[in-house]
């Protein structure tokens, strides 16, 4: 349970980092590769200031890590955050799917015997039928 | 049985109801057996690959109650429980749920319809959540849109939960 509750704060600082969407479009644009803060800035209407602040918000989250060498400290993406909160809202149309396919498996050996069954039945059924025919039955 | 014509399909309906519909090459019977008898649910009501049922129990009555836990290999529970409001065998049940890591923002109604056409049952499950934000936390779009895209669905859910 400590490990649920950990991973519900996570995934309450990454989706609070996510969301404004400012910050998912820079991490759309880091998920094409490493950027400089300049780089990022270009396609937005914001100041660099801005987006350092938005940087900041998304490292706390874990989502995005600076290089601590280089001058220009370029942006990247971690992916283990996101990845788990994107897990978590893709978790629920996969847990049906394979739950189904599962229900899938387990109709069919269910129904296996009673095939078996039927098909014996049917025999048994065409040979009356195969005797009655001479009587003029379908 | 060359075909799957079973494909899982998933839409929102109104303001905050979820349909899910989803075909199986079984009498309607045998599927509302599955659906609602504990030694089959164990079989395949799993979660993902690697989970177990630790505990079903289900008083398939208007009234009665189910309790489902699933284990992941880590040994970590999610459970998940209700009661019957309505009992139909083998046709449709209607039953409350509600997880104990409410992940759905609250109690959902369920009702379960099932539909036998040539040996072929189609079974839909028709989800209603307490609003359309907790509807929103559970059904998502799927990855290829775009991981931004994606991540738009959760605006509802998010406006709640920021300060």
């Amino acid at each position: 349970m400590i490990q649920h509750t950990n991973t519900s704060r996570r995934l309450d600082l990454t989706f609070a980092a996510l969301s404004d969407p400012t910050r998912r479009a820079i991490l759309a644009r880091l998920a094409r590769g490493e950027k400089t803060v300049s780089e990022l800035a270009a396609p937005f209407n914001v100041t660099m200031p801005a987006i350092t602040k938005h940087l900041k918000v998304m490292e706390r989250a874990g989502l995005v890590e600076r290089g601590q060498t280089a001058q220009w400290r370029p942006c990247r993406l971690k992916p283990k955050p996101l990845g788990e909160a994107v897990d978590w809202i893709d978790r629920y149309r996969e847990i049906w799917e394979t739950n189904f396919a599962r229900l899938d498996t387990l109709l069919e050996e269910l129904q296996a015997p009673a095939q078996n069954a039927a098909a014996r039945s049917r025999k048994k059924a065409k040979g009356k039928v195969r005797k009655k025919q001479k009587g003029g039955g379908s | 049985m060359t075909t799957n014509p079973h494909l899982l399909r998933m839409k929102r309906q109104g303001d905050k109801e979820l349909l899910i519909v989803r075909a199986f090459n079984a009498p309607m019977g045998l599927v509302f057996d599955a659906y609602t008898q504990p030694r089959l649910l164990k079989r395949w009501l799993l979660g993902p690959p690697g989970w177990t049922m630790v505990q079903c129990e289900v008083d398939l009555k208007v009234g009665g109650s189910y309790r489902y836990v699933l284990q992941d290999p880590q040994g970590n529970n999610m459970g998940w429980g209700g009661k019957f409001l309505e009992v139909d065998e083998p046709n449709r049940y209607v039953h409350t749920e509600l997880f104990d890591q409410d992940w759905t923002g609250g109690e959902t109604t369920i009702t379960i319809e099932f539909v036998e056409v040539d040996g072929v049952t189609t079974v839909t499950q028709t989800v209603v959540y307490s609003s359309g934000e907790a509807r929103e936390m559970a059904l998502k779009t799927p990855m290829e849109d775009g991981m931004a895209e994606s991540l738009n669905n959760l605006d509802a859910v998010l406006s709640e939960e920021l300060p």
